[in-house]
């Protein structure tokens, strides 16, 4: 059962205007579809400037989109007013990467986490939602004795804790993640990872993933998508594409995977820098050591999952 | 060869002074990549920068030790000998190639900047030379560049930046803080390759700061477990590897996904790092240490070497555990 679909989804950011001349204009996200179904993880990987975040925004209608449709369960929320979405949000929500930006730090966590039941739950008493805000926080691992504490007194994980107990308290059946856990340290980055898992066991949740850590995604996913450049170049079953890269781009991300063993060195490597993004054809065929002239005119159109004129 | 001698160091914390780093030893060799891996909070980047002497300027304290550079003392040097030191025999390379470059200035002169207080050249030597360096980090259109300012460059052009600066003095030995922590996984990987055959080229000794052991992998020869301000383990990288022997250090590699295949649960180190005057009695890694014993709580593990290169601070490894 499908809990976020999105269709034919496109933006672009135009640059200047105002004071500055008018520049060239972006296309941040290029005209693609997916679906999350319930309990599902589905992963965006790409490197930065690729679109994956911006996918994410419009995903969670925090960006207007140029073209396409979001879909929330089975509410339509493309054309609604900010009030009207507003009511839907409890529907989806999102966690954000840096756990010590996206906290309010002069607000006590029983408020930043009761904060959604204001909206969404308008009749409970204080006490109520006191109650429940504990509930979620032990949920995710806090305990009674953080409820009057502030931010600056948590570390890192609790912090990262706090936001996800933030985005759960409206019960929710979609969580956008981008890059919960990249601002972790490893041992830390663990605990939140089971966290995710053990909820998402215990409640069905979907969840966009979005990272640039391909182990991360790889332990997390059920299905990935490749973005380059505002494409999805691949997508499909996290296996199927890890194991079997298709797309050029996506063994090439691959293939820069940190080594697990000192023993896995390679003698001599490319120090260059990386080529840009070709602004027309194929927008890999500049970094692409396959590249062949007809590239150059490809439309980036998907076939079985993969756009690429030469799939590996 | 430079050398850290029983080190410890003391932090200002609301107006008193906390020791964050106790009794550590390191000695970085000339062409070599010493790799000093923790969690956040054990004291290795203010290690790291102690070696030039930057912790100073923030209160942080020498409480005892000493820090040796070929056979002299840092601490007893001039102001002006220390300002030769810092960018001419030592360079370090920050985490954040976004805040460590002006904005208002363009790539040009903040490189002829640091090329004009290492080297005597006039204008138009110290221009070919800003060219020379950024083409040893492999950006091509120095030309170009040098009249562009940072915001207009990508993460890891203005890394390559960062390091064509550090290189500019010639430095012996180099300080890499976290240097690819802020990019993406295809830089990464460049950044690593680029970082490590200029270190190999120049022959010079890298204390490599991270807590990334996928970088550890890439890039050293020996590494130095840290934990709550003191070295754990010190070995070398095969080592550590095959044959890690502290259970911090165990823990460590064992909660990366990628040594978690096919499970559903990582292994997890439960608590946090104890901060700076918090430190458990006895050993300070007990608390968190799923093989701790009561001994663990009461006496302080001493330095245990296992053989020749390895050492570790941990009472299970004298008993050959």
């Amino acid at each position: 059962m499908s809990v976020l679909s999105v269709r034919n989804l496109r933006k672009v950011f135009k640059s200047g205007g105002f004071l500055l001349k008018s520049g060239g204009d972006k296309v941040a996200v290029q005209d693609f579809s997916f679906d999350l179904n319930k309990g599902e993880t589905l992963a965006i990987v790409g490197e930065s400037g690729s679109g994956k975040s911006t996918t994410a925004r419009l995903a969670m209608r925090l960006l207007d989109l140029d073209k396409g449709e979001v879909v929330w369960g089975d509410t339509d929320v493309t054309a609604l007013s900010s009030q009207a979405l507003r009511a839907q949000r409890k529907h989806i929500q999102m966690v954000f990467q840096d756990p010590f930006a996206s906290l309010n730090p002069k607000m006590k966590i029983v408020d930043t986490v009761g904060e959604g039941l204001r909206v969404h739950n308008p009749n409970l008493s204080k006490a109520e939602r006191r109650a429940k805000v504990l509930e979620t926080l032990k949920l995710c691992g806090l305990g009674e004795e953080v409820l009057d504490r502030y931010p600056h007194q948590f570390s890192g994980g609790q912090r990262q804790r706090v936001g996800i107990a933030r985005a759960l308290i409206v019960e929710p059946e979609v969580l956008v993640l981008d890059e919960p856990v990249s601002a972790l340290d490893v041992s830390v980055q663990a605990q939140i990872l089971n966290l995710l898992k053990q909820l998402q066991a215990e409640k069905g949740l979907a969840y966009l993933f979005i990272s640039h850590d391909l182990s991360v995604v790889q332990h997390i996913s059920n299905r990935v998508m490749v973005m380059f450049a505002g494409y999805v170049v691949e997508e499909g079953d996290i296996e199927q594409v890890f194991n079997h890269p298709k797309h050029p781009y996506t063994k090439s991300l691959l293939d820069a995977k940190p080594i697990a063993h000192p023993s896995q060195r390679k003698a001599a490597e490319d120090i260059a820098a990386d080529e840009g993004v070709a602004s027309e054809g194929c927008a890999f065929a500049l970094r692409c050591p396959i590249a062949k002239d007809d590239c150059k005119s490809f439309d980036m159109q998907a076939k079985d999952g993969v756009a690429c004129l030469y799939p590996l | 060869m430079l050398e850290i001698r029983k080190l410890s160091l003391s932090i200002p914390v609301s107006g008193q002074h906390v020791l964050a780093v106790s009794d550590v030893s390191l000695q970085l060799p000339a062409g070599k990549v010493l790799a000093l891996v923790g969690e956040s909070g054990c004291g290795k980047s203010l290690t790291a920068q102690s070696l030039l002497r930057l912790g100073e300027f923030q209160g942080v304290n020498k409480e005892a030790g000493d820090i040796v550079l070929h056979d002299k003392s840092l601490f007893d040097l001039s102001a002006d000998e220390l300002r030769h030191i810092r960018g001419g025999v030592i360079s370090m390379i920050f985490q954040e190639p976004m805040t460590a470059l002006n904005p208002v200035f363009t790539i040009g002169s903040q490189i002829l900047e640091v090329i004009g207080l290492h080297t005597d050249l006039d204008k138009q030597a110290a221009y070919a030379r800003a060219l020379s360096l950024l083409a040893d980090v492999g950006l091509q259109d120095g030309e170009t560049l040098m009249k562009q300012y940072p915001d207009s460059l990508s993460g890891g052009m203005r890394q390559r930046i960062l390091i064509a600066m550090a290189m500019a003095g010639e430095p012996e030995f180099i300080i890499a803080d976290e240097p690819t922590t802020a990019l993406d996984v295809s830089v990464q990987k460049r950044i690593i390759a680029l970082l490590r055959s200029l270190q190999r080229e120049k022959g010079m000794g890298m204390l490599l700061v991270t807590h990334d052991f996928g970088l550890v992998a890439e890039m050293a020869d020996e590494v130095a477990v840290m934990y709550a301000g003191e070295i754990v383990e010190y070995a070398s990288v095969t080592d550590i590897f095959d044959n890690p022997s502290h259970p911090y250090t165990q823990a460590l590699m064992n909660c990366r996904p990628e040594t978690a295949r096919d499970t559903t649960e990582l292994t997890v180190i439960p608590g946090n790092v104890p901060s700076p005057g918090s430190w458990a009695q006895g050993c300070r890694f007990a608390p968190r240490c799923s093989l701790a014993r009561d001994v663990c709580k009461t006496h302080a593990s001493l330095d245990v070497w296992t053989n020749d290169n390895h050492l570790a601070r941990c009472v299970r490894v004298g008993e050959g555990a």
